[in-house]
């Protein structure tokens, strides 16, 4: 498994933000996309994972690849910490969910309704529905945020062997977590200077 | 899907989930007008079928915009768009389950709100075989309201404004369905009409929603 990305151009609401991006990602690996807020980490990711087209270039995988996790962890509240994994492995039609229980040590709070977790709690919940979707290519969007420091490490540790396994991730961060197999990407360098000539989203602004 | 659909439900029964809303919205309607227009029990009979669907209607709407507002707030939208599932399937199934956690609880409990209209005892099968085949395009179409309102936020004034008017078709041949059958005519050919509607909304409308949800996710 490899990922192309060719000349990528992607927009966020009706403004191209990035320009010609390209990189090569194969199976082991991690990318690391930097920059500054607002640059179009989030766009660049939105779009590989499939929820928005691109403006113009190539990403050879299908996003039926990506597991995406966003800012926002997709947890309901009246839902248990069992309940919420169980239902993402049913919709993935992946089995077990003990693995990424114990990979995010969740065990103990597995009957607790999600709305009472912690901020970092709920992350940690929502890291560990990546392991669940059984897809090769992770797509992260600060992936660390709220975390403490033995989260992260645990973090760390999940990414190692979800690589070690031949899968990839592609994640925006600020941290450094330590990766061996990490390239870093700077977004900064793509920075989109022309305005849009077909606006499709300017019908909807 | 099936998945999806028990997830709906089961997060519909639990606290602040919304079920039963729709059902108490009706009877307190149902048992409102009575007090408004008086005791008389022959003018409640002949108001009875217009009033139960105008009541359905509302209540209906009631708890649309529940029904992707919360899974696009805490991002499970992006996550299921992102999932092996189509998004027309994902769109059907969240009808299907706002139609049992609204419609079905309605058409059920039609006989006793019948009841305290007066309505008379031929037109009951008649008001809720209309229910029972009329909600569904309710429901549906309230989904393609509820995916063109996602992005919006408190878009539940917008999405009555957009999604009443579609309804009118729904309403006009359903009513007409109950009226029939209180005052005892033949009533299939509003009843044709009435499930060619349903059967149309459900074919047709999750492919626009998906199109229209693609468009409000980006």
């Amino acid at each position: 498994m490899e990922l192309h990305v060719q000349k990528l151009s992607v927009a966020r609401g009706g403004l191209a933000v990035l320009k010609d991006v390209s990189f090569n990602l194969s199976a082991g690996q991690a990318l690391v996309i930097r920059g500054p807020n607002g640059v179009g980490k989030t766009t660049l990711l939105r779009t590989l994972a499939g929820l928005q087209p691109a403006l113009a270039g190539e990403i050879n995988l299908d996003p039926d690849m990506m597991a995406y996790a966003a800012h926002v962890d997709g947890i309901k509240a009246t839902l248990s910490v069992e309940e919420n994994l169980a239902f993402w492995a049913s919709i993935f039609g992946t089995q077990g969910i003990e693995a990424a229980i114990i990979a995010f040590a969740l065990s103990d709070l597995r009957d607790r309704p999600a709305g009472t977790l912690s901020a970092g709690q709920k992350r940690r919940l929502g890291l560990a529905r990546l392991m669940v979707t059984g897809r090769p290519v992770w797509v992260l969007d600060e992936p660390t945020v709220s975390l403490d420091q033995v989260a992260v490490t645990m973090f760390g540790t999940v990414i190692e062997a979800h690589l070690e396994a031949g899968g990839a991730a592609i994640m925006a961060t600020h941290i450094d977590l330590g990766l061996k197999n990490a390239i870093s990407l700077d977004l900064g360098a793509y920075k989109a200077t022309s305005a849009l000539e077909d606006n499709f989203d300017e019908a909807f602004l | 899907m099936i998945a999806l659909l028990r997830r709906d439900l089961r997060l519909a029964v639990r606290a602040g989930g919304g079920f039963g809303l729709g059902l108490s919205f009706f009877l307190i309607v149902v048992v409102l007008i009575p007090f408004g227009v008086g005791p008389e029990t022959n003018l409640l009979g002949r108001i009875a079928p217009g009033v139960l669907w105008v009541a359905a209607l509302l209540a209906c709407l009631l708890s649309l915009d529940r029904m992707f507002a919360l899974d696009f707030e805490d991002g499970s939208l992006d996550l299921l768009a992102t999932s092996p599932l189509p998004l027309e399937g994902i769109i059907t199934v969240k009808a299907v389950a706002h139609w049992l956690t609204t419609g079905l609880p309605l058409v059920m409990a039609t006989p006793v709100f019948a009841l305290l209209m007066s309505l008379p005892s031929t037109g009951y099968l008649a008001i809720m075989v209309s229910l029972l085949l009329g909600t569904p395009a309710l429901s549906i179409i309230g989904a393609f309201g509820a995916c063109l309102t996602v992005g919006i936020k408190r878009g539940g004034l917008l999405l009555s404004l957009l999604v009443l008017p579609l309804y009118v078709p729904t309403l006009i041949f359903g009513a007409e369905v109950a009226r029939r059958g209180a005052e005892g005519q033949p009533y299939t050919t509003p009843l044709l009409m009435l499930s060619g509607i349903s059967l149309a909304a459900l074919a047709l409308l999750p492919i626009a929603s998906a199109a229209v949800l693609r468009v409000n996710l980006r």
